[in-house]
């Protein structure tokens, strides 16, 4: 068949980023570089032969190597391995880079809105990242959405972007629990809540929505109903079964 | 090959006597779909077999006037998984086309939002399946096929056709949604008969 | 788990297209076979919790293809679709 060769990767560092999600730096000799939004696959084999494989997308910026961010399904068959035990000098198979639409360049200066759901943040991210390393000028508004605080992945690095005054905003809101004192949205995303913080449709920004179906579906029908144009909103939906 | 050292994935192998070759066992029962789920009102739904003398239908009343009973049986998805002793509620389809004369070598299932599978009359016949509408004592849910379900459980779980609407009887074998998309056209899990040419 | 949750978009799919056609299709224009809707790939409906693919057009729901693969083999109806444009992009 022809199509994409799989690669030899080992696991060069992990970062433990919140109860259920881990990091994951890869070691890749032949990666040929990625974009900002793109996934790869990873193949899995056991010593009986047994494979699985799944899609992650690349949390690092094209600009600093290969990252994976995973988060751990209950039921998962991938990701149990790459949250709970994979390990340093561990190798893995990857296929990539994959993905031609959701995408972004830093050298686009329309602003552009960011909606992430859960794990949904990760190809966002690489186009934070992205956009901080390559020095961006877009102005950037992240919304996203976790269920608590110590869900949020990324936590003080977006803290950090946020603070350096260059156009980089975010906006959390934590759906099912929030901390004592908590001044900032606490309900699943909806068009008010969009209409607070979303540019109006008439400035005309890129959008890129980043979670489960029913995030996706409800963050896109959300703009749309503030008038955004449906082609102007990119969209990811991540699979939250073992399939 | 690259081997990830301490991957095993998630499967438990069975015994052979009751999981057929190349299935692992589960405990779940996993929702597959092809896609989006039906929701036919139950007033508006009906059964109904075609290809014999008349054409026969039944309203979702009338099918739970027939006589119906409550199975025990495994199940096998081609896509690996099986799970033992599920218990179902249904109608046997013999049950069904004792209403119907007929001369058919052959059955098409047929469902809302298009699902097809074809499958002998004698895979259909003698006890071997139901139009099932319970699941584990409870009325069956829309994700697994409900309101009512094909049962064929000694063939691969691709036959139980989801949200079945009818059967056709055919004097041919007209091969069904994924029959003709790879898939094998009877599919015996214990012959391992997954694929085109197996 | 919702099952609409079980509905993806091409994005989903694009390593198996890559694996199939050689190319990242995941930005290629469709057009339904059946309504005439025009999106790129990662727009369309993908169902992939099933015995094979099934990517359906996200307007009408119709089956543009269906993607299975066993025992070394890939069986592939593209007949839902009525055109594909292959090719680089801008």
């Amino acid at each position: 068949m022809p199509g994409a060769p799989w690669l030899a990767a080992e696991v060069a560092g992990t970062v433990e980023e919140t109860p259920r999600v881990r990091t994951l730096t890869l070691g890749a000799p032949g990666w040929p570089g990625h974009h900002a939004g793109q996934h790869l696959d990873v193949r899995l084999t056991a010593e009986d032969g047994y494979q699985a494989q799944r899609s992650y997308s690349i949390a690092s910026a094209p600009e600093d190597g290969v990252q994976l961010t995973v988060e751990r399904l209950d039921d998962g068959e991938v990701s149990p391995y790459l949250v709970d035990e994979a390990r340093e000098g561990d190798r893995i198979e990857i296929r990539g880079p994959i993905g031609r639409y959701f995408v972004w360049e830093a050298s686009d200066p329309t602003p552009l809105l960011l909606v992430a759901g859960g794990s949904g943040v990760v190809p966002l991210m690489s186009m934070t990242r992205h956009r901080a390393a390559a020095g961006g000028r877009a102005p950037v508004k992240l919304v996203y959405s976790s269920r608590r605080l110590e869900d949020v992945i990324y936590r003080s690095e977006l803290e950090e972007l946020a603070a350096r005054g260059d156009g980089f905003e975010v906006v959390h809101t934590l759906t099912r629990e929030q901390p004592e004192g908590w001044t900032g949205y606490s309900r699943r995303i909806d068009p008010e809540l969009l209409g607070e913080v979303a540019w109006p449709a008439a400035e005309r920004p890129r959008v890129y929505v980043c979670g489960s179906t029913r995030f996706v579906d409800a963050a896109a029908d959300g703009l749309i109903t503030l008038g955004y144009e449906p082609q102007s909103i990119r969209t990811e939906r991540f699979g939250a079964t073992g399939s | 090959m690259i081997v990830s050292r301490g991957f095993r994935g998630r499967r438990r192998k069975g015994p052979p006597d009751r999981v057929p070759p190349g299935q692992y066992l589960t405990d779940d029962f996993p929702v597959l779909s092809a896609g989006p789920t039906p929701h036919t009102p139950l007033e508006d739904w009906t059964f109904s077999i075609h290809g014999g003398a008349e054409p026969l239908r039944w309203s979702w009343e009338e099918l739970h006037a027939l006589p119906s009973e409550t199975v025990t049986v495994d199940i096998h998805c081609v896509t690996r998984w099986s799970k033992l002793d599920t218990v179902w509620e249904g109608v046997s389809v013999d049950t069904l086309l004792e209403a119907v004369e007929h001369d058919a070598s052959f059955v098409v299932a047929f469902c809302d939002g298009g699902y097809t599978t074809n499958l002998p009359l004698e895979d259909v016949t003698d006890g071997k399946a139901w139009v099932a509408f319970g699941y584990g004592g409870e009325p069956l849910e829309p994700e697994h096929g409900g309101p009512a379900r094909l049962l064929v459980p000694h063939l691969y779980f691709w036959k139980s056709a989801k949200w079945v609407r009818g059967l056709s009887l055919r004097d041919d074998d007209e091969p069904g949604f994924w029959e003709t998309n790879g898939y094998h056209l009877r599919g015996d899990p214990w012959l391992e008969q997954r694929y085109w040419g197996d | 788990m919702e099952t609409r949750d079980l509905r993806l978009d091409g994005n989903a799919i694009g390593g198996l297209l890559l694996e199939v056609f050689g190319l990242d299709l995941t930005a290629a224009p469709s057009v339904c076979g059946s309504c005439g809707s025009r999106q790129e790939v990662a727009r369309l409906d993908v169902y992939v919790n099933a015995p094979g693919v099934v990517v359906r057009c996200c307007r009408c729901q119709a089956v543009m293809m269906r993607i299975v693969q066993g025992r070394g083999r890939t069986w592939l109806d593209l007949s839902g679709t009525g055109c594909l444009e292959l090719g680089e992009l801008g």
